[in-house]
């Protein structure tokens, strides 16, 4: 007889249930994503193919920080070598590391003890006279990761301010960040975003020597360097390296404008900025000092009296630079460059008539596939059918549950597992078909049938699934999403082949007690 | 009235065609490697690192050999510029620009400002060369890994033989189907080794249902030759073989028509793939299997497997 124990049919019936619950917020919820109120699950997670967004790969530019670290390093050690009074030559920062020679032996210990102290994120050596300081590998290893860390913070305070557009912020690798924002009208101004380190300063201008004598000579006093002008105008000041004010000193920052009704950003100090930045204004009223943007010069206002707790940066700048150059300075500065490894940018348009013509897709594709099934096998293609649509519904519920991904070539796995997932049943069919053949009744036809195919199944399915294994673990974006579509597809139309199908078979073969079957 | 596309009962000596579909194979074969070092494949910009830009004209037609003498005037180097699906849609491929990243965003800004008010960009993607050398990389090692873990199980499920007959078949699917993307110059890109991995899984699949059957068969039928076994084996399954090829490429055949642009090379590679899964399951494989030495099961293993599971003792 036909065995089907209460508990398999109890499962079914479970999952089956299970199924329709979760698979339903997408049917009825509304297009906020999260689903009806009164029913536990979530909407599929669509991927950012479907609902349209930005994928970025960026890379942060560990170097300019290296570079930068070693040269700040470089003037800690010319400071203190001045207060232990060692006279010494030749500081250079170059092949990444600082190198300079003291003048006399005598002062090779206290050398040495200025340069333990700096911490033991270097290693040091000497060459008689000569001492060279350069990061060591787990020096490194700490920048790198502080790097990296700070910037995903970074950028998510520049990209998602309110903290509401769920974007996805995470490190790959060693030096690497993927981000992943979903509903982007304007890729273009995300890339403005975050192609700024946004790193501010207000340094004072050096007066010893005017910028074009600086330039005609090739070189600049010690503690000076030369600087361009953000704006095309060509023009180079001589600023001091010595900092006054830097942008971690910020309090806030918003677009305004200025007396002349021009574009501007006004920024407030915190409260050590603001004592820093009002001592060293009063200290040099008329003279100019700088307001250095990435490295550029913004402007050079002449200081007119002593500045405390806020000011206005003005240049030449439209409404929309300033809102967003309030914005990095609100978020602060990277501490390194980002450069974009890959870019992959979807309108909403897009997205959306991708995913119309998916569903098209998918029901032309399930009506075809039951037309010729229930065409081939009659009232069993029908059954086989029935199980198709809880195969789906499965599908649905399980990329709902899991939360998973569902992209483009997810639709199109899903479509693609319509066509392969009858073939369990097929082959279950194919084999009663041959049972029949040998002259059995019709309830030793199904169960045989059902037994000998259910070893092929479990074969031809695995061996499938081991090419979706693979695709998940060295895919990435859409190739992962249809790895899993197609890996929960297999799993699915497992599922309901061998159990769901059985299920109807069973309660049929019950109620009617067939003695004779055409198939 | 049943809908049959093989008749019941068929009795086709599909081994004595084994040495025809051999010669055919090897040419295919042979052809695909050539086509690949001649001609090469397309590589989208996966792999090669580049530009696409598709855009969507607001009010009507794209007028498509305007715009790419305008594009061209950019200087941006190798630029295609094609339909896409529609005629208000377009697709722009530009060759990855001397110079660092910055580079490459400049072109896409220069781009878009080209395209003016008048497109509406819907799809921008850029990849770097260190990033597509990565994707390269990771592409063969999938299709590398997932070749082997499949040789792997059947050779733990079966035979070895059943295992070297099936990864070659599986090898000459993956082989044919470069070559068609060699020969066609459709664009190869990621979707392209999902496609190939699917054909590969697929296709397995096909030969696993047929091997399944010929260890039942030579369980079972003890006196027989193999090659009679292995004819019989493809006779008996011949009818799903069928059965699932056409339900599968009636889902393609939705998705190529319906699915929209971007899915349509996929679905093509597919349908290929499922035709010549299915040729390599039949021939390549069982063909393969005929020419080696399989060890038959011990006489008293699984006497009763004839028999239903609740008629056995």
């Amino acid at each position: 007889m036909l065995q089907f124990q209460l508990w398999k049919k109890l499962l079914v019936v479970t999952v089956a249930v299970m199924g329709i619950i979760f698979a339903l917020p997408n049917l009825i919820g509304g297009d906020d994503g999260v689903g009806a109120g009164f029913l536990p699950g979530k909407q599929i997670n669509l991927g950012l193919d479907l609902q349209g967004g930005s994928h970025l790969l960026l890379r942060v530019d560990v170097d300019a920080v290296k570079q930068e670290r070693l040269e700040n390093l470089g003037e800690t050690l010319r400071r203190d070598f001045r207060s232990e009074k060692i006279r010494f030559s030749g500081l250079a920062v170059a092949n990444e590391t600082v190198s300079l020679q003291i003048r006399s032996p005598e002062d090779a210990a206290k050398t040495k003890q200025i340069l333990t102290d700096l911490g033991n994120e270097y290693t040091i050596s000497n060459d008689g006279l000569i001492y060279r300081l350069a990061f060591n590998d787990a020096g490194l290893a700490t920048m790198q990761t502080r790097t990296v860390e700070q910037s995903i913070e970074i950028i998510r305070r520049r990209l998602d301010p309110e903290g509401t557009k769920e974007p996805v912020i995470q490190r790959q690798g060693l030096d690497r960040i993927l981000v992943q924002l979903p509903g982007v009208d304007d890729p273009e101004a995300v890339k403005r975003l975050l192609g700024r380190t946004a790193k501010l300063t207000f340094q004072l201008v050096d007066m010893r020597i005017s910028a074009t004598e600086a330039v005609q000579r090739g070189r600049t006093p010690p503690g000076s360097v030369l600087m361009q002008s953000a704006s095309d105008d060509g023009r180079s000041y001589v600023i001091e390296k010595r900092v006054m004010v830097s942008g971690e000193m910020l309090d806030g920052a918003t677009a305004t404008f200025d007396q002349n009704n021009r574009p501007a950003v006004s920024f407030t100090l915190n409260a050590a900025g603001a004592r820093r930045f009002g001592k060293v204004t009063g200290e040099n009223i008329g003279r100019p000092f700088a307001i250095i943007l990435d490295g550029k010069v913004v402007s050079a206002p002449t200081i007119q009296a002593q500045i405390f707790g806020s000011g206005q940066i003005t240049g030449d700048f439209s409404v929309a630079e300033t809102n967003e150059l309030a914005l990095v300075l609100r978020a602060g500065a990277l501490p390194a460059p980002l450069i974009i490894l890959e870019e992959r940018s979807i309108g909403p348009g897009l997205g959306a008539d991708s995913i119309a013509a998916g569903e098209i897709a998918a029901v032309i594709g399930i009506i075809l596939v039951a037309i010729y099934m229930v065409a081939s096998y009659g009232f069993f293609g029908g059954l086989a059918v029935g199980a198709l649509t809880v195969n789906i519904i499965l599908i649905v519920a399980s990329l709902s549950a899991l939360q998973a991904t569902l992209t483009l070539p997810g639709i199109a796995g899903i479509v693609l597992t319509m066509g392969m997932a009858v073939d369990a049943n097929v082959l279950v069919f194919e084999r009663i078909r041959e049972e029949l053949s040998k002259g059995r009744t019709a309830i030793a036809a199904i169960d045989s049938g059902y037994q000998r195919a259910i070893s092929t199944i479990i074969d031809s399915n695995l061996t499938t699934l081991f090419a979706a294994l693979f695709l998940y673990i060295f895919g990435s974006g859409p190739i992962k999403g249809f790895a899993v579509t197609l890996g929960i597809g297999i799993a699915t139309s497992m599922f309901t082949a061998v159990m769901v199908t059985r299920l109807f078979i069973v309660f049929w073969v019950e109620r009617k007690r067939p003695t004779r079957l055409v198939l | 009235m049943r809908l049959k596309l093989v008749p019941e009962n068929t009795s086709i000596n599909f081994l004595k065609f084994h040495r025809l579909a051999f010669i055919l194979s090897s040419l295919l074969v042979a052809g695909s490697i050539g086509l690949f070092a001649i001609i090469g494949l397309n590589l989208g910009i996966d792999f090669k690192g580049g530009i696409l830009i598709e855009a969507r004209h607001n009010t009507g037609p794209a007028n498509i050999s305007g715009l790419r003498g305008d594009l061209e005037a950019l200087g941006l180097g190798d630029i295609s510029l094609q339909g896409f699906g529609t005629e208000t849609d377009i697709l722009i491929r530009i060759q990855r620009q001397d110079g660092d990243e910055k580079a490459q965003i400049a072109a896409i800004q220069l781009v878009g400002s080209t395209l003016g008010s008048e497109f509406d960009i819907r799809r921008t993607e850029f990849v770097g060369p260190t990033v597509g050398a990565e994707l390269a990389e990771k592409g063969i090692l999938a299709v590398v890994c997932a070749l082997l873990a499949i040789m792997v199980y059947i050779w733990f499920r079966f035979e070895w033989q059943f295992s070297v007959a099936a990864i070659l078949a599986l090898t000459h699917d993956v082989l044919t189907t470069i070559g068609l993307f060699a020969l066609t110059s459709f664009e190869f890109n990621l979707a392209t080794v999902a496609a190939i991995l699917t054909i590969a899984g697929y296709s397995i699949n096909d030969t696993v249902v047929v091997f399944d059957r010929v260890r039942e068969n030579l369980r079972r039928y003890k006196s027989y030759s193999l090659g009679d076994i292995l004819n019989k084996s493809l006779n008996e399954t011949l009818s799903r073989t069928v059965m699932t090829s056409v339900t599968t490429l009636l889902a393609l055949v939705a998705i190529v028509i319906f699915g929209g642009a971007v899915l349509r090379d996929f679905a093509i590679a597919m349908i290929w793939g499922v035709l010549v899964g299915t040729y390599s399951s039949v021939f390549v494989a069982v063909g393969l299997l005929s020419r080696f030495d399989i060890k038959r099961g011990d006489d008293d293993d699984n006497n009763d497997i004839e028999k239903p599971e609740y008629e056995r003792t």
